[in-house]
């Protein structure tokens, strides 16, 4: 951030405590490197240190001369793009708060978001954004400015709390010699205890909660994780995860500041996947969700390959699936094996990396959900050197991640350099660890119900540490585990978990707390299953129709009948067999409220929404008429409405009679 | 939105209440008559496009609005009444005199090259601003090369503007028919027109396609100040859209105004749009 100010040169970067300093840092040693890339009007736009720096700096300068004082809130509206990374530095340099805010939200949503942090100042990017401010504008008593990015569309309205994000910068710029001293002045005084960021919890159960983060919080987690995986500054990443997700404010602000490697932002949210084959990034990080549906496109697309081509893949892929993940784990493999695998290389796995913009990832990460172990092998048989982290917004993400050489999918690592973890009596994990968070903005009640005094955060996750090898394994979310009609362990996430392992299944909510019986809705994947409809000459014209169909419900039926026996085998759990189930007639949907922004199911929603449902599966009904509204991406609802078939699945072993 | 304040009985130009500025007539029909053999396509026609609007043509079926949009753009000469654009009587014109003197169109069934990207699709709609020869556009030298990033970057300008960078590169046979839709008007767009004619855009189109659509149009209409006529099927998308609408049927105008007046109109509401309902 400091271009001219030569007293805040320091050699030793972990004297540093807040990410202005930081940058600050960067300008001053490395001014004409690459900081930050954005594809626009089909060309990679590149910003230096040095000219991202000042960018920041005039952008801050705007804000302070409009009247952004220290410890006001700055929500910022928009897709990754380098304007709202400065932009959130731009707010730390005054000594404001970024919150960052997810840009699909409906306008309700921010509105409760924004009334909670009182936001005085809002950065957006376009009309799409600013509409949804100015729909709720009446109950937002604190707003003063909007910033907005993109002008289009935006000529007729009022201006008087709007401005573009250029005027706010030429303003910085004119009056710089008045406020130049004033925020460096600012900036020196900002500690590592203050603020650094306010980011919302996706909120599986009730309303979302402004976790704040320090810049000690932030940077002593980015100083600890990348040195946990020699991340260094030729490094790079695609920003491509939501702006207000704590993961890509770690990546994209808290490592990226404190390695100094460059953010690269795609072109547009449709144009990830080809902007991610161009940077071909080393260090890279996506949910379960994507690594499934980049399988699931690649076999598809194998599908309608020639036979040698299938041949060919299918006898490599064989051969990686028996060697591939040793050699990445660096275990010993014949020297046979290593020429047959570098002739697959040359055949198979370098040209699908390449195709996939996977070629030169060095550290890939996977958190969230559980990914499942023939995705996770996949992956890895190519070479690509895919773990897990387990993680929250309330830790600054990292609590235990897999070091190199110890990755298997059903752990989720060892503690982060720093962290301590404990398992309490009841199977929940605890942490204390650098990132733990400050507070829960507003919400002291809550804050002392997960942060105790000596520094213990809950997790709200059951599992525990593996004796041997000292990974933590993950059971399920401990508030949802609970206990059935007949005691047995009931823990929903662990069978939906290995439901969403087939590709023809998207999204899967079990039901049987305090019941006899585990029941689930099943969502199928469209794609997945339209693509297997297609090849098998089942017609159909929309998800509704493709979702009852009774060849579907077979295949399906199939599926949990494959998972009821797997799960008898497990004698904690073997009550958690599905015995009745039904495909819904829609897909579940954040808009709609059964899903967190990050797509977690919120069950309690759910429960409440398709009761009727609930009760048919329990109820012993073959089909069930429903009528469901639904909100459409334009904000009007409407209605869907279906008979849905119910089935009956095969349980493979019961300890109890049930119905 | 209130973009039906238009007035009518003018000849100077006036700023609606969002602001645009509405110019004079660019373009008269004066008593257009057109025939196919004995079928009358239309008969006895007059209305004006005024600078700087969004004019809209609606009818029924077989209401002879795509012979109107052929008779503006040229394709059709009339055999009774004429044309003034720009204050000239219009003679008949090869296409690509028409294409020069600023009025560019997208059609009702697409007329794109199917096997060419969506980039290359949008690049023949700069052909009228490309100077140099074939030759030295095949070798790609001097300044075959300089006008050929020039107008690339006036490409990606549209691309971004109409937000299809994803499929930038893709077949425009292999998209669905809203972008085909999309990849059109972008075409039209690089010819950077004065006049668009736009013949049935919303058609075939779901709802969020019709709604991206509408604003598209908007946007091109206040961002560029392009003057636009545009037919169309979708009465609610009209009014919506238009500053002022001419109504034809069988071949004949039986109504033209504002939105609201037009709405009101009973011989429209005989003949299109039913019964109202409030």
């Amino acid at each position: 951030m400091i271009s001219d100010a030569s007293s805040l040169i320091v050699a030793d970067k972990a004297a540093l405590d807040t990410v202005p300093k930081l940058i600050a840092h960067h300008i001053q040693t490395r001014p004409s490197e690459t900081a930050y890339r954005e594809k626009e009007f089909g060309i990679w736009q590149s910003w230096t240190w040095q000219e991202a720096g000042e960018e920041m700096r005039a952008l801050a300068m705007g804000m302070m001369g409009r009247g952004l004082k220290a410890g006001d809130h700055v929500a910022i509206i928009g897709r990754n793009r380098p304007y709202f990374y400065w932009a959130m530095v731009a707010c730390q340099s005054v000594g404001a708060i970024p919150v960052p805010i997810y840009q699909d939200s409906v306008a309700s949503e921010m509105a409760y978001v924004l009334n909670h942090c009182s936001a005085r100042f809002i950065v957006a990017e376009n009309q799409e954004q600013v509409d949804k401010v100015l729909e709720v504008q009446d109950q937002l008593e604190n707003l003063e400015q909007v910033i907005y990015l993109d002008p289009r569309g935006m000529r007729k309205y009022d201006h008087t709390r709007l401005t573009t994000y250029r005027d706010i910068q030429a303003e910085g710029r004119a009056n710089a010699d008045k406020i130049s001293v004033q925020m460096d002045r600012i900036i020196a005084k900002t500690t590592g205890q203050d603020a650094c960021a306010m980011l919302y919890t996706s909120g599986t159960t009730g309303r979302p909660k402004g976790v704040v983060l320090s810049h000690d919080n932030v940077i002593k987690t980015s100083q600890a994780s990348s040195e946990f995986d020699h991340l260094v500054a030729a490094d790079s990443v695609l920003a491509y995860l939501p702006m207000a997700w704590v993961g890509d404010f770690i990546f994209s602000i808290g490592q990226a500041s404190w390695c100094g490697f460059c953010v690269n932002c795609p072109e547009s949210t449709d144009t990830m996947q080809q902007d991610l084959r161009e940077i071909g990034p080393t260090y890279f990080f996506a949910p379960p969700r994507y690594f499934e549906q980049v399988l699931t496109t690649v076999l598809i697309r194998m599908e309608d390959a020639g036979t040698l081509k299938q041949k060919i893949f299918r006898h490599f892929m064989d051969f990686a699936a028996e060697v591939g993940g040793d050699m990445l784990d660096g275990k010993p493999v014949g020297l046979l094996d290593r020429l047959k695998y570098a002739l697959g290389n040359l055949l198979v796995y370098g040209p699908l990396k390449n195709t996939l913009g996977l070629s030169r990832v060095r550290v890939g990460y996977t958190a969230g959900e559980a990914i499942g172990p023939e995705i996770f092998d996949f992956y890895r048989s190519l070479g690509i050197n895919l773990k897990q982290l387990y993680g929250q917004t309330e830790a600054s993400v990292f609590i235990t991640q897999q070091p190199d050489g110890e990755v298997r999918s059903d752990t989720v690592g060892v503690p982060t350099p720093g962290v301590e973890i404990k398992i309490n009596e009841d199977g929940e994990v605890f942490y204390r660890s650098p990132g733990s968070f400050v507070e829960y903005y507003k919400n002291k009640e809550s804050t002392e119900k997960t942060k105790d005094k000596q520094g213990w955060v809950a997790t709200g996750d059951a599992g525990f540490l593996e004796k041997d090898s000292g990974h933590l394994r993950i059971i399920d979310r401990a508030a949802d585990v609970g206990k059935m009609k007949d005691g047995a362990l009931f823990a929903p996430k662990y069978v939906e978990n290995k439901l969403k392992f087939y590709p023809s299944i998207l999204e899967a909510v079990v039901f049987g707390a305090g019941k006899d019986m585990c029941t689930a809705f099943i969502n199928i994947d469209l794609q997945a299953v339209g693509n297997w409809a297609e090849r098998n000459n089942i017609a159909y014209s929309s998800y509704q129709e493709l979702a009852g169909n009774a060849h579907v419900y077979q295949m399906v039926q199939g599926h949990i009948n494959e998972v009821n026996r797997d799960i008898a085998s497990d004698e904690m759990l073997s009550g958690c067999q599905i015995h009745r189930f039904l495909i819904l007639h829609k897909e579940l949907d954040a808009d709609d409220g059964e899903l967190t922004r990050t797509r977690k199911i919120r069950r309690r929603v759910i429960q409440d929404r398709f009761k009727d449902l609930i009760d048919a599966l329990y109820g012993g009904k073959t089909e069930i008429f429903v009528k469901t509204p639904v909100i459409y991406e334009d904000g009007t609802s409407g209605s869907i409405s279906a008979t849905l078939k119910i089935e009956d699945a095969s349980v493979a072993f019961v300890k109890e009679t049930a119905a | 939105m209130s973009r039906k304040t238009a007035k009518t009985d003018t000849k100077d130009s006036y700023v609606t209440a969002d602001g645009r500025t509405i110019g004079p007539a660019v373009m008269e029909m004066q008593n257009i008559t057109l025939r196919f053999g004995g079928v009358i396509a239309i008969q006895d026609i007059s209305f004006d496009i005024r600078e700087g609007e969004v004019r809209a043509i609606i009818g029924p079926n077989g209401a002879g609005k795509s012979s109107m949009l052929n008779v503006i753009n040229g394709f059709y000469h009339p055999q009774e009444g004429q044309i003034l654009y720009k204050g000239e009587v219009r003679k008949p014109l090869k296409p690509y005199e028409i294409a020069h003197q600023g009025i560019a169109r997208t059609f009702q069934n697409i007329a794109l090259f199917k096997g060419m990207s969506t980039l290359d699709n949008i690049m023949t709609g700069r052909l009228t601003h490309m100077k140099t020869g074939m030759l030295s556009q095949a070798l790609w030298w001097g300044r075959a090369q300089k006008e050929e990033v020039e107008n690339r970057a006036f490409v990606e300008r549209i691309i971004d503007f109409l937000e299809i960078q994803s499929i930038r590169k893709v077949p425009v046979g292999r998209l669905p028919y809203g972008l085909q839709k999309r990849v059109e008007l972008g075409r039209a767009l690089a010819a950077e027109p004065s006049l668009l004619l736009l013949d049935e855009p919303m058609a075939g189109m779901n709802v969020e396609e019709k709604e991206d659509m509408s604003r598209f149009i908007l946007d091109v209409n206040e961002e560029f100040g392009t003057t636009i006529a545009l037919i169309e099927h979708d009465m609610s998308v009209v009014m919506d859209l238009a500053d002022r609408v001419v109504v034809m049927d069988y071949g004949k105008k039986i109504g033209d105004g504002t939105p609201d007046e037009v709405r009101s109109n009973q011989a429209v509401i005989d003949a299109y749009l039913g019964v109202s309902h409030d």
